[in-house]
C-alpha cells in the first residue's frame, strides 16, 4: 500500500507485533527454561530472564539425558535425528527424480498406469499404511536400524509429482538437441535434466529435511533401543508423568537442540528454497 | 558435405492417420533446400524425420549415400537448429557450442579451436562466458548455429529458425545465413512458412501442402510457372488472383495487372480496398459479373486509385491456366 494513513499504519504494526510475540514468546520461554534450575522454574511466577544454568543443563541433557525419565544421551539422539533428517530427502530426491526422469522421458507399457499408481498413493496418509509397514520392517529385522527409521519414508508420490510436473515443463527441444548432440539418455539427465533441477532439488531437501527431522510417530514404534532414538522422541521419553516429576530444565533444553537443525536448514538455504518454489531456469 | 536423397518418404502416426503422403526429391551436395509451407502441412515432420527425430514409416532416407532411416541422430552427421533454439540453459555459450564435442570425445585443444572458430565466423567472441538468458533473441539464434557448426556436419538442418525474431533481425539473419551457407557450403535444409524467406534463401525449394509435395523447383521457377493453384496462392503477396473462365481457372499476378482505359479492360473490378504502401498501392476488390472473384492487383504508387469501378488489362504471356477440378496447372 502506498496510502500514507498514520493510524493504518500503527494499526498493522501492531497486528504484527501480536502476531511475533505469540509466536516467538513460547520460544523465549522455553529457552529461559532451559537455563534455569528445576527449583526455579516451579517457583511461581516462573523467571523470565535467562539463569546461569546455561551450561549445566545443556551438557547433562546431551551427554546424559535427564536423571528421572530416559537417561539417553541426547547427542546420540541429534546424531539419529541427523540419519533420518539427511537419508530421507536425499533418497526420495534421488529415487523420485529417477522415476520421474522415467515417466516423463522413456515410452514404456502401462507407464501412466505406473504413474498414477504412485499419484494415488498420495491420498494415503502415513497413518493408513503404518501397520503393514510396520509388519513389513519388523519381518525384515530391521527394527532398531538406521535402515528400518528411514527405508519406509523413502518413497514418496509427493516429490515424483513435483520432480514429473517440472521435468515437463522442460521444453522438448532440450531432450533432442542433447540427442542429436549425441548425449545417451543418462548422459541428458546428468548434464541437463540434473543441473536444471537444481532450485527444486534445494526445495523438496528443505522441506524434506524438516519432514525427516519431526518424525514421531514412525520413530515410535520401530525404536525400543535408548541408542536409536531421536530427539523426537528423546523429548516424550523424559516425560515421565506429573507435572512436579518432570525436570522441565533439561526437557527444554532437549526442545532447545531439537529445534536448531531445521531452523539452521530454514535459514542457510532460505534463498535457494524460495527460489526453488517461484523461479525456474529455463 | 554429401547428398541427401529421399525416396517416397511416407510417415502415419495410426494406419488412419498418414501426414506424409510420399516425398522424394534428390539434394545435391552443397545444396540450399527451403522447405515451404503452411503450418500443419509436414514440413517440420519432414525435417525431423532427416534428423532422426521421428522414425520413417515407409520409403528411405540416404546420407551421402548411405540409407539412415534406422540411424539414431548423431549417427547421421547431421547438426540442427531449433525454432527456440534449445540452447541449454544453465550452460555458458561456450559449454553449449562444445557439449556435442565433448560427447564425441574430441580433444580439448580441437574443441577449443573449433569453438573460437565458429565465434570468430559468428561474432560471438565476446559472449563465451555468457549464459544463454542473458543474451538477445539475435544473440542466441546465433549460438544455435554456432553449435551446429562446430560439429563440421554433413547436413544442416534449420527448423523455422527466424521466427521468433523480429522483423528487422529477420532479415539481417537472412543475409548473415545466405554468407555462412557460401563460405562453408554444406548442404542445408532449412523448413519455413515464411515465403519471402525461401525465396531469398532457397537454391531449391519443395513447396508443401497436407503431406504432398507440391511443386519442387528453384524460387523462380516456382514463381513463374506454379505447378498447383496452391502453389500459386501460396507463392506471392498478395496471392495469384484466380478467375473462372470457361470451366478452368484463369491466375494472373497482383503485379501483372495494370490499369486501363474501359475499352481495353480484360477485367473490370469493383475496387474496395486501397492499401497505399508508399513504393507501391496495392487495391482489392471483386470481378464486375455473376461470380464475383476476388482480385488484387498491385499498381504504381502514381496511379490515383480509389473505390469503385476499376479497369485492368494484363499481358495475356503473364496468364497461368489450371484445372478447376484438380488445381493442376494446364500447359499452354
Amino acid at each position: 500500500m502506498i496510502e500514507n494513513r498514520p493510524l493504518l499504519t500503527a494499526f498493522s504494526h501492531a497486528i504484527l507485533i501480536l502476531g511475533v510475540l505469540a509466536v516467538a514468546f513460547p520460544l523465549y520461554v522455553t529457552f529461559v527454561a532451559s537455563t534455569l534450575t528445576l527449583e526455579q522454574i516451579m517457583s511461581v511466577p516462573m523467571p523470565l530472564l535467562p539463569g546461569n544454568q546455561l551450561l549445566e543443563n545443556y551438557s547433562q541433557v546431551l551427554t546424559a539425558g535427564s536423571t528421572k525419565g530416559s537417561k539417553a544421551a541426547v547427542a546420540t539422539m541429534l546424531f539419529n535425528s541427523s540419519v533420518m533428517a539427511l537419508v530421507i530427502p536425499l533418497g526420495k530426491i534421488t529415487v523420485s527424480i529417477l522415476a520421474s526422469f522415467a515417466i516423463v522421458y522413456f515410452r514404456f507399457p502401462l507407464r501412466n498406469f505406473f504413474f498414477w499408481m504412485i499419484f494415488v498413493t498420495l491420498m494415503l496418509p502415513v497413518e493408513v499404511r503404518i501397520i503393514p509397514t510396520f509388519k513389513v520392517v519388523a519381518d525384515l529385522g530391521l527394527l532398531n536400524s538406521y535402515a528400518g527409521l528411514t527405508v519406509p519414508l523413502i518413497a514418496s508420490a509427493t516429490a515424483t509429482f513435483l520432480f514429473r510436473q517440472f521435468f515437463l515443463t522442460i521444453p522438448d527441444e532440450l531432450a533432442e538437441a542433447a540427442r542429436v548432440d549425441g548425449a545417451g539418455p543418462m548422459r541428458f539427465f546428468w548434464d541437463v535434466v540434473v543441473p536444471l533441477s537444481k532450485t527444486s532439488m534445494a526445495a523438496l531437501f528443505v522441506i524434506q529435511f524438516i519432514y525427516g527431522w519431526n518424525q514421531y510417530l514412525w520413530p515410535l514404534l520401530i525404536t525400543s533401543e535408548e541408542s536409536m532414538y531421536t530427539a523426537v522422541i528423546g523429548i516424550s521419553r523424559m516425560l515421565v508423568g506429573g507435572d512436579a516429576a518432570n525436570e522441565w530444565n533439561l526437557i527444554m533444553a532437549t526442545a532447545m537442540l531439537a529445534l536448531l537443525p531445521p531452523a539452521l536448514v530454514v535459514m542457510l538455504m532460505q534463498k535457494w528454497f524460495v527460489k526453488g518454489l517461484v523461479e525456474t531456469e529455463k | 558435405m554429401a547428398t541427401v536423397s529421399l525416396k517416397d518418404v511416407r510417415k502415419s502416426y495410426t494406419p488412419d492417420l498418414q501426414v506424409i503422403h510420399g516425398v522424394s526429391m534428390e539434394i545435391r551436395d552443397g545444396e540450399f533446400i527451403v522447405i515451404l509451407g503452411p503450418s500443419g502441412c509436414g514440413k517440420s515432420t519432414l525435417l525431423r524425420m532427416v534428423a532422426g527425430l521421428e522414425t520413417i514409416t515407409g520409403g528411405e532416407i540416404a546420407i551421402g549415400g548411405r540409407v539412415v532411416n534406422n540411424l539414431e541422430p548423431k549417427d547421421r552427421d547431421i547438426a540442427m537448429v531449433f525454432q527456440n533454439y534449445a540452447l541449454y540453459p544453465h550452460m555458458s555459450v561456450y559449454d553449449n557450442m562444445a557439449y556435442g564435442l565433448r560427447i564425441r570425445g574430441l580433444a580439448k585443444s580441437e574443441i577449443d579451436a573449433r569453438v573460437q572458430k565458429a565465434a570468430e565466423i559468428l561474432e560471438l567472441k565476446n559472449f563465451l562466458g555468457r549464459r544463454p538468458r542473458e543474451m538477445s533473441g539475435g544473440q542466441r539464434q546465433r549460438v544455435a548455429m554456432g553449435r551446429a557448426i562446430v560439429r563440421e556436419p554433413q547436413v544442416f538442418l534449420f527448423d523455422e529458425p527466424l521466427s521468433n525474431l523480429d522483423a528487422k533481425l529477420r532479415v539481417q539473419m537472412r543475409g548473415e545465413l545466405q554468407a555462412l551457407h557460401r563460405r562453408l557450403g554444406t548442404t542445408s535444409l532449412f523448413v519455413t512458412h515464411d515465403q519471402v524467406e525461401a525465396m531469398t534463401l532457397a537454391q531449391r525449394m519443395i513447396v508443401m501442402n497436407a503431406g504432398r509435395a507440391e511443386q519442387i523447383g528453384a524460387p523462380l521457377e516456382v514463381y513463374a510457372r506454379p505447378a498447383t493453384t496452391f502453389v500459386a496462392g501460396f507463392i506471392g503477396s498478395p496471392p495469384m488472383n484466380m478467375i473462372p473462365r470457361d470451366g478452368k481457372l484463369l491466375g494472373i499476378r497482383p503485379e501483372h495487372l495494370e490499369p486501363c482505359t474501359e475499352s481495353e479492360a480484360a477485367i473490370v473490378a469493383e475496387v474496395d480496398l486501397v492499401e497505399p504502401l508508399g513504393a507501391d498501392t496495392l487495391v482489392y476488390g471483386h470481378v464486375s459479373g455473376a461470380d464475383g472473384a476476388r482480385v488484387a492487383a498491385r499498381l504504381p504508387a502514381t496511379s490515383r486509385a480509389q473505390a469503385g469501378k476499376l479497369a485492368l488489362r494484363y499481358d495475356p504471356a503473364n496468364v497461368h491456366w489450371f484445372d478447376a477440378g484438380s488445381g493442376k496447372r494446364i500447359e499452354a
